[in-house]
């Protein structure tokens, strides 16, 4: 069982990083522990996620922190959007 | 195609031409967002529009239909543009069409207003060699907010 992780703009150049794919374990069920688990790579990454303005999104719907997390999903990572 | 999100070069003329053709209803409203040549601290020489375009695609399929319904459209078009692009070069072409131009100018702008905070797109400007991410600006929220109170009484 596998997520894949997606990372734009702001949070992307400060995580160097595109995409990741992670087992989806039990403790990763929600995108909180998501967040929790990738701030243990470093500063950068505890820093970035913990951002107040951080937007989090699965499977291309914007939603909050407690939302769960299934086999297949994709999680992204933004700041706030800049469109149009 | 109701909506289009795509590195290729887009022409808002052509885009509102074959609308009209396909929709000759009664008021059509049409919008094109151009990439502009200065920002808050001068001059721009180039914009690069990152974009996470399965998602751009959902919410903006999302935003035309919920427009349609709100606005009792008869037809919408939303075409967005990413990538590398000069100054000059269109971004953004939204069409609407109603029975009434009230509710076909509303609809325009309630798509563009919603897309600017709501679709996964994010401008880094380029000026003298050096890049910034755009930020999002005040009055962007607060008219996104105005829909949003609206949305309430509904």
């Amino acid at each position: 069982m596998t997520i894949t992780v997606k990372f734009f703009s702001l949070i992307r150049e400060a995580l160097e990083t595109e995409q990741l794919t992670l087992e989806l374990t039990d403790s990763l069920r929600t995108v909180e522990a998501l967040k929790n688990e990738l701030g243990l790579r470093g500063k950068a990454w505890s820093e970035t996620l913990s951002h107040p303005n951080l937007i989090q999104a699965v499977n291309q719907r914007v939603v909050f922190p407690e939302e769960g997390i299934e086999d297949g999903d994709e999680v992204a990572f933004f700041p706030p959007m800049t469109g149009g | 195609m109701l909506v289009h999100v795509t590195d290729e070069t887009i022409d808002p003329g052509d885009l509102a031409t074959r609308f009209y053709s396909r929709h000759p209803d009664a008021a059509v409203a049409t919008f094109a967002g151009f990439v502009r040549d200065f920002n808050d601290y001068g001059r721009v020489d180039s914009l690069f529009l990152e974009c996470y375009v399965e998602m751009a695609t959902r919410v903006l399929n999302d935003l035309g239909n919920k427009a349609k319904q709100r606005f009792g459209l008869r037809a919408w078009q939303i075409v967005h543009r990413y990538g590398e692009m000069e100054t000059a070069d269109p971004i953004v072409f939204v069409a609407t069409s109603a029975d009434h131009r009230v509710e076909a100018f509303a609809a325009c702008e309630f798509v563009m207003d919603t897309l600017k905070t709501d679709a996964p797109f994010w401008k880094r400007e380029h000026s003298g060699g050096a890049g910034h991410w755009v930020t999002v600006k005040g009055v962007d929220t607060d008219r996104r907010e105005r829909w949003s109170t609206e949305d309430l009484d509904q």
